[in-house]
């Protein structure tokens, strides 16, 4: 019998479990996740001023769609209070999040990876599969529909087929149109998340955002609950709104921060370091801060009043 | 065709959405398409039943929902069938399909409903559910029916609700934007979303993509924001070509008037829907 030498054979056996391992993900984004606060966050957290469509490359229509707005809608319309955010907004990270993987027994192949945040319960699957999005009339939903790929080990997931929503909760919409783009990128016990919005209705330009997560794996993410009660007598069919050109708080913004008013009225140029050249003569910033000044978790952002 | 849900299916295409439901008792539809399509439609029902169909309701008057109603009425029938299929729909439906329009070519009689309602609601059973048509008066046009499931809990709104384009207000047909919003509203009272406003009720409109509650009240919101903006301009004396250069549905130009209601006429029949009176049924 020939015998092969050891080295060889460890080589060889080495080479075959290559061979049979299964193709896993090149990143496991697996855990509880808690959001971090840093970047924009009194627009995520308090929420944004009435008027401040600042890095926002809107068009006319959404502009008019903002002005026009009224947040009464929120409690007065019924269906509108446990509407929850979408599936991009939801990324703003509102709440707590956790992903999980879903793995084919049989092949050990990744199927999806599974996310559950905080805010409305709100579950997507992002299919890693290769399986395609369903056809145009498919219904859409507030999460919409999720394909993943891999980048390396950066995972860019694709969303279509997401229900009218909002960019921004001061009224900004983004339309049932919208593709909905993310790059998942985790590094150590930190997940950065960059968002594209693509929307033919209300965007000139891709909205491009980031949003940063922390591990916790002590985090308990609790229920929400929402049960719609009307509670503000009004007749049937009512849909507050402010009549166009009569919407009296769009200039505070502009007035409280010492902003140029054209300036907070959001469009592509407004994006561009260019812009901030163009405005510099016309922005009088308060001599101390009076909004907004220290405000790292919801509930130490203290807003003065005017 | 695709299933919606239940015992519920949907064939989509040129003309009108065509809801299907299909169970031991035969095949009860929702509008017809239009005539030339009906063999094709057919023959994408036979992959699911070889049933008679019994029931045809149509949500309006248009050739667009009513066009294959003759020639449903007899591709449906089997040895099964105890006669043609009753074709229900409301009274102004029959009194405009039966009344000659100079001009344009006379409907045969044969694709005319032949089991019209006046009152507010008709109902009827069939494989295993109860099917309510409900009335909403002068909205699209003065004889449109919503249609309800109810097990399968699908409503099916015709032409009342598209998603994907403003609202045609036939003025001529007696359709009025007051009767649009009430119409919405009547649909949002029936339907019943699952949890956080979604699923639950599934809703198929007359043109367009499945729908459910919460796209019904993003129609039925711009629409009476619309509205109250109009009743506003009205009220300040402007004229419609004031109106038209205020631009007052620039906010949802983008994303409904690239369907076949352009910006400008439906700014008109807004306009003349709350200015005139509503045109008066045959």
């Amino acid at each position: 019998m020939h015998h092969l030498p050891r080295r060889r054979i460890a080589h060889s056996l080495f080479l075959a479990a290559l061979v049979g391992l299964p193709a896993f993900a090149q990143v496991d984004f697996t855990g509880e996740w808690s959001p971090l606060y840093h970047e924009d966050g009194p627009e995520r957290l308090p929420g944004p001023e009435l008027g401040d469509y600042t890095e926002l490359p809107i068009n006319a229509s959404a502009r008019m769609a903002a002005d026009t707005y009224d947040a009464d809608r929120i409690s007065v319309v019924p269906e509108y209070q446990c509407r929850p955010h979408g599936g991009d907004y939801s990324m703003r990270g509102l709440g707590n999040l956790r992903i999980w993987r879903e793995i084919d027994q049989n092949s050990q192949k990744l199927i999806a990876f599974h996310t559950h945040l905080l805010a409305w319960d709100s579950e997507r699957t992002i299919w890693m599969d290769g399986r395609p999005h369903p056809p145009d009339w498919a219904p859409h939903t507030w999460q919409g529909f999720s394909t993943g790929v891999w980048d390396g080990n950066m995972l860019t997931i694709t969303t279509t087929h997401l229900k009218i929503n909002y960019m921004r909760r001061n009224g900004v919409p983004r339309s049932d149109k919208a593709v909905f783009t993310e790059h998942w990128m985790r590094h150590g016990d930190y997940l950065t998340v960059v968002t594209v919005i693509q929307d033919p209705v209300y965007l000139t330009e891709p909205l491009v955002r980031s949003d940063n997560w922390y591990i916790d794996p002590g985090q308990n993410i609790g229920i929400f609950g929402c049960e719609y009660a009307p509670e503000v007598p009004r007749p049937e069919g009512t849909v507050p709104a402010h009549l166009p050109g009569q919407n009296k708080y769009l200039h505070e913004f502009a007035d409280w921060y010492g902003l140029p008013f054209e300036a907070t009225r959001g469009g592509a140029e407004t994006l561009y370091p260019e812009y901030q050249k163009k405005i510099a003569p016309e922005y009088h910033p308060p001599a101390k801060c009076e909004r907004y000044c220290k405000c790292t978790s919801l509930f130490d952002c203290n807003v003065g009043s005017k | 065709m695709a299933h919606v849900q239940g015992n519920v299916y949907v064939l989509m295409g040129d003309g009108g959405n065509i809801s299907v439901q299909i169970g031991k008792d035969g095949i009860a539809m929702v509008d017809t398409g239009f005539a030339p399509l009906a063999p094709k439609a057919m023959a994408e029902i036979r992959k699911l039943s070889d049933g008679p169909i019994r029931w045809i309701v149509n949500t309006h008057v248009h050739a667009d929902h009513t066009g294959g109603n003759a020639e449903f009425a007899k591709l449906g029938m089997t040895r099964e069938s105890v006669g043609p299929p009753r074709i229900v729909a409301q009274s102004n439906v029959l009194n405009r399909m039966s009344s000659h329009t100079p001009g344009q070519p006379k409907i045969p009689e044969a694709a005319w409903p032949n089991d019209e309602y006046f009152l507010p609601t008709k109902d009827f059973f069939i494989n295993g559910e109860a099917v309510i048509v409900y009335h909403v008066p002068h909205a699209h046009t003065d004889g449109d029916s919503l249609v309800y499931f109810r097990k399968s809990d699908v409503l099916a709104t015709g032409d009342v609700f598209t998603p994907e384009h403003y609202p045609f207000i036939d003025l001529a047909r007696g359709g009025s934007v007051q009767g649009y919003i009430d119409a919405l509203n009547k649909i949002i009272e029936i339907t019943v979303p699952a949890k956080y406003q979604e699923g639950g009720t599934l809703v198929i409109p007359g043109h367009g993509r499945l729908c459910d509650e919460a796209d019904v009240v993003e129609y039925r919101n711009m629409l009476t924001i619309v509205r109250d903006r109009f009743v506003s301009m009205i009220k300040q004396g402007m004229t419609l070509d004031q109106i038209k250069a205020a631009k007052p549905t620039l906010d949802y130009d983008t994303q409904y008037s690239a369907g076949i209601v352009k910006t400008d006429k439906f700014v008109e029949d807004v306009y003349k829907s709350l200015t005139q009176k509503v045109s008066a049924s045959k």
